[in-house]
């Protein structure tokens, strides 16, 4: 057996959302035989963080519909969880943490998985606006429903065309608010996709009645008694009641980078999920990672990174030699539109769209560097998500002019090259 | 109130009673190993596949659209299969057996 395994240590976990709570899970079934103690500053037991912006908003459901894990399963597996504690320091020589009540705990093996915080820009009067909230936790989900029950938001500005705004406009949308999205780029999730799912999300909110507007620059925001108006750079106002903003994350990396690991664009891990220490790990969205498909550093704001990077550290600690080696998947629900996501679309130069269906709210999205298939993005569509997958894992090589050939039945023999 | 069993890879037989939620919450939520549930029980990551006893399939029924295509995720579907937080427990599902998907 191996040291870990025979002589209990401590393994101190920083973060409980999907990242911290599934490996430490996942470290109890590798067979770690020590403590395992999980902190977070969130008071409430840990979550699904996906649903926030899409069902539980649109819910009364309490946050105990929506555990992770339920109580009696930190218990169970003697995991300890210790909420609303925020973590100060990291002092690597003497291997101990330091709470936010100036009070220490020792660890044998650290484990990092901060997540991120939602940016809130330095709008002129961001400061003083009213109901204005980022959607990055179940508090903010409850003060935007308190809000919206309280019968006195009509209309809504969210702040930035990225997925959580949309879903976030989405959801309010259907609790009979009147939404418009700001999007400062020229086109909605224009870091993330090609132009033709920007035009297809565009069209869906405008369907439901949802202004998405773009090329709009917030540049302030006014307060009045009820209400606040935002201004563009183009002079334009509307009128917020409430005011939501998705606009991108901060990684939460000042814990590790004030202990002098290597942070670039995250903390800096290798392919078993550890730091430039050997006895720290991190894991989930703080962490600027290696992907060995795409053979590039990335970071990633994902539950399949964090829950795949929780595994391998988990397995790495008992000693298992864990690869890193996971195709990233997202997805994204809006009214009646299931959007499912495989591979890194980054680098593409072709973009080709399968539409199989009469249903125009059905369709494919594949992206292609040269003969190579990077993405795929799919449009209720489960089939053309699950067969791109394969064909990403794999490194198989499409056909492309089958692709797009709707006389050409839609089944993998059929779309790969001979 | 249903009762409902899970046969492991590692063949542990484990019998739970579950009263509303889907199935996957009700594995996941027990520690039953193979069902991962990652994406929540949205149907979006096929990590809680399982085979449901022949005789059982009146009582759960085929997999819908979507769901048989994302179980071609995996090269072990079949006929029985099903993406267990598609299956909502109620008192029909009671004595159902599931293998969990290697």
């Amino acid at each position: 057996m191996s040291d870990n395994l025979t002589n209990p240590k401590i393994c101190v976990v920083i973060g409980a959302s999907h990242a911290g709570v599934n490996f430490a899970f996942a470290l109890r079934r590798e067979g770690w035989q020590g403590e395992i103690i999980l902190f977070d500053s969130d008071l409430e037991l840990p979550y699904h963080r996906p649903p926030l912006s899409k069902t539980y908003l649109t819910s009364d459901d309490g946050i105990e519909k929506n555990l992770l894990k339920s109580a009696e399963s930190y218990q169970r597996d003697n995991i300890s969880l210790r909420l609303g504690i925020t973590v100060a320091d990291i002092d690597r020589e003497k291997k101990n943490i330091v709470l936010g009540d100036g009070s220490l705990q020792a660890y044998d093996k650290l484990v990092i998985a901060t997540g991120a915080r939602p940016i809130i820009p330095a709008i002129l009067g961001v400061a003083t606006a009213k109901n204005l909230f980022p959607l990055r936790t179940a508090s903010d989900v409850s003060s935007i429903r308190d809000c919206m029950k309280s019968g006195a938001i009509k209309k809504v500005v969210v702040i930035g065309g990225g997925y959580i705004g949309l879903e976030t406009a989405a959801s309010l949308r259907k609790l009979g608010a009147d939404v418009t999205v700001l999007e400062r780029e020229e086109r909605i999730l224009s870091r993330v996709t090609a132009p033709e799912m920007s035009v297809f999300f565009q069209q869906l909110h405008a369907q439901h009645q949802v202004d998405v507007l773009t090329s709009k620059n917030v540049i302030s925001i006014e307060s009045h008694n009820e209400y606040n108006e935002v201004i563009c750079a183009d002079d334009t106002l509307y009128r917020a009641d409430m005011i939501i903003v998705g606009v991108g994350i901060h990684v939460n990396k000042e814990i590790a980078e004030k202990a002098g690991l290597t942070i670039q664009n995250g903390i800096k891990v290798d392919a078993s999920a550890r730091t430039s220490d050997e006895h720290i790990y991190a894991i989930g969205d703080c962490t600027f990672h290696h992907n060995l498909h795409y053979n590039r550093f990335i970071r990633l704001e994902s539950v399949q990174n964090a829950v795949d990077q929780a595994k391998v550290a988990a397995a790495a600690l008992c000693n298992k030699k864990p690869v890193y080696d996971a195709i990233p998947w997202f997805w994204s629900d809006q009214y009646d539109v299931k959007l499912q996501m495989v591979g890194l679309s980054q680098g593409y130069n072709q973009v080709l769209v399968r539409r199989d269906s009469e249903n125009d709210k059905s369709f494919s999205v594949w992206y292609f560097k040269d003969a190579i298939l990077l993405a795929v993005d799919a449009i209720n569509n489960a089939k053309a998500y699950v067969y791109g997958t394969k064909f990403i894992k794999g490194r198989q090589k499409v056909d492309q002019s089958k692709l797009v050939d709707l006389s050409v039945e839609f089944k993998p023999a059929n779309l790969l090259s001979e | 109130m249903a009762k409902i069993t899970f046969i492991t890879s590692a063949n542990e037989t484990i019998t739970l009673e579950g009263t509303e939620g889907s199935v996957m919450a009700l594995a996941v939520e027990n520690g039953v190993r193979g069902i991962d549930g990652d994406c929540g029980g949205v149907c979006s990551c096929a990590t809680c596949h399982v085979h449901v006893a022949p005789d059982d399939m009146d009582k759960t029924g085929v997999a819908s659209e979507i769901e048989s295509d994302m179980l071609e995720l995996d090269d072990n579907a079949d006929e029985y299969s099903r993406l267990c937080c598609q299956l909502e427990i109620s008192d029909a599902l009671d004595g159902v057996v599931l293998t969990v998907a290697k």
